[in-house]
């Protein structure tokens, strides 16, 4: 019977080689942090399957901030015993007279509570004299020169009685025993804090419950001749480990979708309306909102003609018509922009480059083919943000672009009547990603931070019982006794996070880019209009002023000074739309000037500046994330892009 | 009108018949055809979920006027183009219909509500008329039992399945539903599924016309298979090629009522579980299918079918024991059903398939005697219902109750298949917390499961020497198994005696405490049963029980079954019955006084039938046993005469010394060898009597047969040739 089973393993794994070996070689370069280049073919092939494999099993654990066990450590470990085979074979070398003999060995790291459910076998190559064998969990600084189960701190499940030890010289029955053949697996499950073995994959039950965190995976030998291999993910498990991991995921799926709510239903209702309205208000979908408001029977706070003038002035943005969104919004919110200069500056520098598309009405007006009154605006994206993640390509498409330091008039002080005024320097590299534009409050840590929520973040509403899911899940987390204290200070960080978040309009549309291209033929600066170009280049000397005056106010602004060559940037170049610093003139940009403009206006108008359901949503991901720092195992199956569809 | 509710029941609901309920009926007797569909109409609306309105209506009489209209709208078209009319149609699909159904509550409404929103889109008349009927019937049916029995005799069964003739989805759907409201109740006979033999062939083609037949269709065939029969025209009319499509269907329903279908046709069917194997869905093996079903997130419903299915197709040979899907898939899947997180009811099943899918293969009740601590989780199934429960909550201790029974026998079971064969998984069950005490209080609960379960986890324990020697004494167990023998039906008789041989084993130190409790009667009497396995196991206790007995008890067996009751059994048409009958005979005659004593008495008949025996057509072992007798009476002192003034026997036992078969040559040279003995030191007018012997052996030509098989290739047969030959010399 045994042997039957490693036959059928054996030829499962061959087969599973051979499959992964086809697609092996295009995802070589995706070898992540922590792996260990070395010359080896093979092994970096197992190195690669074992990346797959973790990758897949434990997708919540950050493996900068808690690396997974990969490998024995050859540096925790009794001197009786040895390692070989990249250091996953266990020999032992002692003398094994008696159980003053034994020796273990911990795996290089400790195991991170972000995996929720952790998994690693054991085959035993060779049972040695006596086979006293053990293979558990220790935590660091637990004696070496002891089998894994003796000590405080230490579990194991012994091969010569079949016993596990938790923490005690006496055994308790537990299992069979194990030889020569078998395959033992241990499973740490970090929700319920408990761990149980498996023998050549068959589950032998609860071993071991109340487990304190930061466990090793440990082995301990006592006699010669004792050969033991240890597989972290780097062949594929004889015990099906993904098929008990999903059993949890359901669990806990359920557990959120089941979240009794018991009296409060009608208040949840409430505050579930009021987020889905306050996010219809706030990107001023004013229809949908009048609507919405009317069936559900709730009052929206901002009244419709303010809704309405954020509406336009953003559909003035998102066309490129900055000036005149700059008008509306001083006729409108006389003030605004008056106190808040780097918006203002910001909004001009867009206004610049607009002109530079020849989509800004000041330049527009010379041309023929667009009267300002037009209300439909080809080319630019809609008003609300969409889903998709950030597009790679996008991204490399201005990072690959190090230096534009081509033959361009020197910077600054150019007073001449130069007809490209443009302020260059060698080191302007372009750096595409969208959070990068930081408006005034938002510093530039926040925007790295929150560039990898951008995809789940602009993720939208349409549907309430969504929403309901994201409470729940927010208020499950929240509802952990044990973090509450620092959720606090969390939720600040969420907020700044989410503020950037909120601009990161992220239409990396593959369509849109298309439109783009069609007309890319036709594309001239300025439209290709004389006195356009003329009218471009007095705005770009007034901006440059109005950007020294700044620095007189308030002191020298790298942003501002970064945003301002940029722009002029895009006029060293002859095709300014395919130029490194050509991404500016994106549609897709229009979006960050346009929403923080649009949260300004808010909250000058003593509105939030954004809307609770990106607030619920990040302090949901931050929720989870502060989970797997204080080792609650679960948050490996409560991710929040589960439940964003 | 056929009103066929209990007595009682009649008269309190016929005093609360209405004028309006009277009302509803009256109208389907209306002359004009659309006022009938509007009364059908408004029936539908009053009845749904409210069973007192439903029951006064069968009362009243709708329901042969329902199936009158119902036929009358399948043979006439004359109705159909009388009601057809816009008119008709703007009215029923008015508001009122759908705010009807948000007031009226219950289970069914949801599920009449779609197909009612579904029929009120026909456009034919007739169609209408027909669907709004069926409705009303479906209706109907979901009341109570009662309800149901009505609708049975009213003979609407043949109706509905007429009216599957009809080209009209929406009224097959609504046929097939209300067919399956009716057959899957208890109190429908499912032969009335097979009256019509174009049903089935008729329903199988049926499936494929929307998700909603093979939700019904499958409903109505898992819960209409109950024999071989049944599988089989199911079978034969292609039941597997045609459901086997909808296992990967995208609604969940239909998946999982063809999964269903699939346990019970192949429940103990090799035929059913041989096709299975070999059967492709979208490219996949149907057990791949499965395996893929017993996955840890999908419902535990799901899982647990599908397990009983691989269960199934295992224990009739098409899947092997040691296959992957099995041993690391199925098995452990029935582990966790018997889990405390389980409900009671999938714990129950979950045991049951376990038991069943490891009963013959001891490798499987190895490795699930060590899975997930099984042995000790079974322990848990006696705490029902606990104390918590009969304080705190008067519901949760009612379902407890319901089915406290259930779980025990189930976890006997269990652990009578895991100990079947493996000493250690005894060992570990016998020390489990209180189990002895368990088994035993389980020998005399009133719950006739509960306690064959309980034998039968007692049998299976009394194969080991150890547990007979020690757990079995200290707990007594055969106080309750004595107990329990005395007027027990057939099957737990069976498992009774079967567990009381064990107990009459010579090593057990039960056996006396039973000997005086006066079981050889009760033994006596089992081998007069009808049931052959009775006589075996009485039999066989007795065989047991006179294996190196004093005189006193073999002399009280052989009174208490009496000489012709032994002749009887020793022409017993079941060879089982016959070898332990021969036992029992070889038992009793051993050691010298006891074999004369028998002999003097009764030697004749012995004589007779060890003759018949010999002469008759039987078995090796059977004739093998019959000469061991004779080398047993060959041992007597005076019983020796019985053979050797038997020349005919003599003659018989000449002719098994030259036989072909080692084991017969064996046995008879035995038995010439007991004649020939030579004992020295015995009196010397035995020592003439083994003189006259041996010289009238020597006559009859046994020196030379001896001589020959000196040189036989047996060493065993040699051997004791060699040995009788020595005696002669001597």
């Amino acid at each position: 019977m045994t042997i039957g089973y490693f036959s059928t393993t054996a030829s499962f794994r061959i087969i599973s080689m051979i499959s992964n070996l086809n697609n092996a070689a295009p995802k070589m370069a995706e070898l992540g942090a922590g792996s260990m280049l070395l010359g080896d073919p093979a092994f970096n092939y197992q190195e690669h399957e074992l990346n797959e494999r973790l990758k897949r099993l434990y997708p919540a654990v950050n493996e900068e901030e808690t690396p997974l066990p990969r490998s024995w450590s050859p540096k925790d470990k009794y001197s009786y015993i040895g390692l070989s085979q990249n250091n996953l074979r266990v020999h032992y070398k002692g003398h094994g007279k008696n159980h003053k003999d034994a020796a273990s060995v911990r795996a290089t790291h400790p195991i991170p509570a972000a995996c929720g459910i952790y998994y690693f076998e054991v085959k035993i190559v060779s049972k040695g004299r006596d086979g006293y064998m053990g293979i558990g969990l220790s935590a660091q600084g637990v004696n070496m020169n002891r089998l894994p189960g003796w000590d405080k701190h230490s579990y194991g499940y012994h091969g010569d009685d079949g016993h596990s030890f938790c923490s005690s010289g006496t055994g308790q029955p537990y299992g069979p025993t194990f030889t020569t053949g078998d395959v033992i697996g241990c499973c740490v499950n970090l929700i319920n804090n408990t761990c149980f073995y498996t023998k050549n994959g068959i589950s032998l039950g609860v071993a071991f419950t109340d487990l304190p965190p930061n466990l090793y995976p440990t082995v301990g030998l006592q006699t010669p001749g004792e050969i033991v291999d240890a597989n972290f993910g780097q062949q594929p498990f004889v015990f099906d480990i993904e098929d008990y991991m999903s059993e949890w995921r359901a669990k806990i799926h359920g557990m959120i979708a089941r979240f009794p709510i018991g009296e409060r239903l009608g208040e949840w209702q409430a505050v579930l309306q009021n987020m889905v309205s306050t996010y219809l208000v706030h990107h001023g979908y004013c229809a949908t909102a009048t609507a919405f408001a009317r069936a559900t029977e709730t009052l929206i706070q901002e009244d419709q003609t303010s809704i309405k003038n954020r509406q336009r002035i953003q559909k003035l943005v998102l066309a490129g018509r900055v000036g005149e969104a700059i008008e509306a919004t001083q006729q409108l919110y006389p003030g605004l922009l008056e106190h808040n200069s780097n918006l203002l500056f910001m909004l001009k520098c867009r206004q610049f480059v607009e002109m530079v598309n020849g989509t800004d009405s000041e330049v527009r007006c010379f041309s023929v083919r667009s009267p300002k009154s037009q209300d439909s605006y080809p080319g630019s994206p809609s008003l609300s943000p969409r889903h998709g993640a950030t597009n790679p390509h996008l991204h490399s498409a201005g990072a690959d672009s190090p230096t534009c330091s081509n033959g361009v008039t020197p910077p600054n002080k150019n007073k001449s009547h130069n007809k490209y005024p443009g302020v260059s320097s060698a080191s302007s590299s372009s750096s595409s990603s969208p959070s990068s534009v930081n408006y005034s409050e938002s510093n530039s840590t926040d925007s790295t931070k929150s560039q990898p929520h951008s995809g789940t973040s602009n993720q939208e509403t349409r549907c309430v019982a969504r929403q309901g899911f994201l409470l729940n899940l927010t208020w499950v987390l929240c509802s952990d006794s044990e973090m509450e204290i620092e959720a606090e200070h969390y939720t600040n960080g969420v907020a700044e996070n989410s503020s950037t978040r909120i601009m990161n309009g992220t239409y990396k549309h593959q369509e849109i880019l298309q439109a783009e291209d069609d007309s890319c033929a036709s594309r001239q600066l300025c439209g290709g209009n004389q006195a356009a170009t003329e009218r471009m280049i007095q705005f770009g000397r007034e901006l440059q002023g109005l950007n020294e005056q700044l620095c007189r106010e308030y002191g020298k602004n790298a942003t501002h000074k970064k945003m301002l060559q940029d722009a002029f940037s895009l006029l060293a170049y002859s095709d300014p739309w395919n130029c490194p610093v050509g991404q500016q003139l994106d549609p897709m940009q229009r979006e960050n000037i346009c929403s923080a403009l649009n949260s300004a206006i808010l909250e000058s108008q003593n509105l939030p500046k954004q809307p609770p359901l990106m607030l619920a949503v990040g302090q949901a991901t931050e929720c989870v994330q502060l989970m797997a720092r204080v080792r609650s195992g679960s948050c490996s199956f409560a991710r929040v892009d589960s439940f964003l569809h | 009108m056929a009103c066929l509710l209990e007595a009682p029941l009649r008269i309190s609901v016929l005093s609360e018949v209405t004028a309006t309920s009277r009302h509803y009926v009256d109208r389907l007797f209306h002359p004009d055809p659309q006022k009938v569909l509007q009364g059908v109409i408004d029936m539908k609306n009053a009845v749904i979920g409210n069973n007192k309105q439903k029951a006064n209506l069968i009362v009243l009489g709708a329901v042969p006027r329902l199936l009158y209209l119902l036929q009358q709208g399948l043979s006439s078209s004359e109705l159909k183009t009388e009601v057809l009319g816009s008119e008709l149609r703007t009215e029923v699909l008015g508001s009122e219909l759908r705010t009807e159904g948000v007031v009226v509550l219950g289970s069914e409404l949801r599920t009449e509500c779609v197909v009612l929103l579904g029929s009120e889109l026909r456009t034919e008349g007739a169609v209408v008329l027909r669907t709004e009927c069926v409705v009303v019937l479906g209706s109907l049916a979901m009341g109570t039992e009662n309800n149901i029995k009505s609708l049975v005799d009213c003979h609407i069964i043949p109706a509905l399945l007429q009216g599957l003739v009809c080209p009209d989805l929406i009224f097959i759907e609504a046929c097939l539903r209300c067919l399956r409201t009716v057959f899957i109740s208890p109190v429908t006979p499912v032969q009335l599924l097979y009256t019509d033999p174009t049903v089935i062939p008729h329903l199988m083609s049926l499936l494929s016309r929307s998700p909603r037949t093979q939700d019904y269709i499958t409903q109505i065939f898992s819960h209409c298979c109950k024999t071989p029969e049944h599988q089989t025209v199911l079978f034969n009319h292609g039941a597997i090629q045609n459901i086997a499509p909808m296992l990967i269907s995208l609604s969940y329903k239909v998946r999982m009522q063809a999964l269903k279908c699939f346990s019970v046709l192949a429940y103990e069917n090799t035929q059913v579980s041989m096709t299975l194997v070999n059967v492709l869905v979208d490219g996949d093996l149907l057990s791949q299918v499965f395996v893929r079903m017993l996955q840890r997130d999908l419902p535990i419903e799901m899982q647990l079918t599908a397990a009983k299915c691989l269960t199934y197709m295992c224990r009739a040979g098409a899947i092997r024991t040691d296959d992957r899907c099995i041993v690391l898939k199925t098995l452990p899947c029935l582990v966790r059903m018997c889990s405390k997180e389980r409900l009671l009811e999938e714990r129950v099943e979950g045991a049951e398939t376990l038991a069943y899918l490891m009963e013959p293969d001891v490798e499987l009740q190895r490795i699930a005697s060590v899975t997930d601590h099984l042995v000790a989780m079974l322990a848990d199934y006696f705490k029902y219902p606990s104390s918590v429960s009969a304080i705190t909550d008067i519901k949760r201790l009612d379902h407890d109750l319901k089915h406290a029974h259930e779980l025990r026998q189930a976890a006997f079971k269990l652990y009578a298949s895991l100990g079947s064969n493996d000493e250690d998984i005894r060992k570990k069950i016998t020390e489990t917390e209180n189990m002895m005490d368990r088994i035993v209080s389980g020998l005399s609960e009133s719950s006739i499961k509960v306690r064959l379960a309980a034998v039968r986890c007692l049998h299976s324990l009394s194969r080991s020497v150890q547990q007979l020697r020690t757990s079995f004494h200290d707990h007594a167990v055969w106080k309750p198994l004595m107990k329990l023998l005395q007027n027990a039906p057939d099957e737990v008789l069976v498992m009774a005696s079967s567990t009381l041989c064990n107990l009459l084993l010579e090593f057990s130190p039960s056996k006396e405490p039973i000997l005086e409790s006066g079981v050889v009667e009760l033994l006596c009497s089992l081998t007069q049963s009808d049931s052959p396995a009775l006589r075996v196991n009485g039999i066989w206790a007795l065989m047991n029980m006179a294996f190196q007995a004093d005189q006193k008890v073999k002399g009280e067996i052989v009174r208490a079954l009496g000489t012709e009751q032994l002749f009887r059994l020793l022409s017993d048409p079941d060879t089982n019955v016959l070898m332990k009958t021969l036992g029992l005979l070889r038992n009793l005659l051993s050691t010298r006084p006891h074999i004369d004593q028998i002999m003097s008495s009764h030697g004749k008949q012995i004589m007779q039938a060890v003759t018949l025996i010999l002469e008759g057509e039987h078995s090796i072992e059977v004739k093998e046993q019959t000469l061991c007798i004779l080398a047993n009476i060959a041992d007597g002192n005076t019983a020796k005469e019985l053979i050797m003034t038997n020349d005919d026997i003599l003659q018989k036992i000449k002719y098994y010394m030259g036989h072909s078969n080692a084991k017969l040559q064996l046995a008879a040279t035995f038995c010439i060898s007991n004649l020939i003995w030579n004992e020295e030191g015995s009196e010397a007018d035995a020592m003439t009597g083994c003189q006259e012997r041996q010289d009238k052996l020597r006559e009859l030509g046994f020196v030379d047969i001896l001589h020959k098989l000196t040189q036989a290739l047996d060493p065993n047969l040699c051997e004791r040739a060699k040995t009788a030959m020595q005696h002669y010399l001597a």
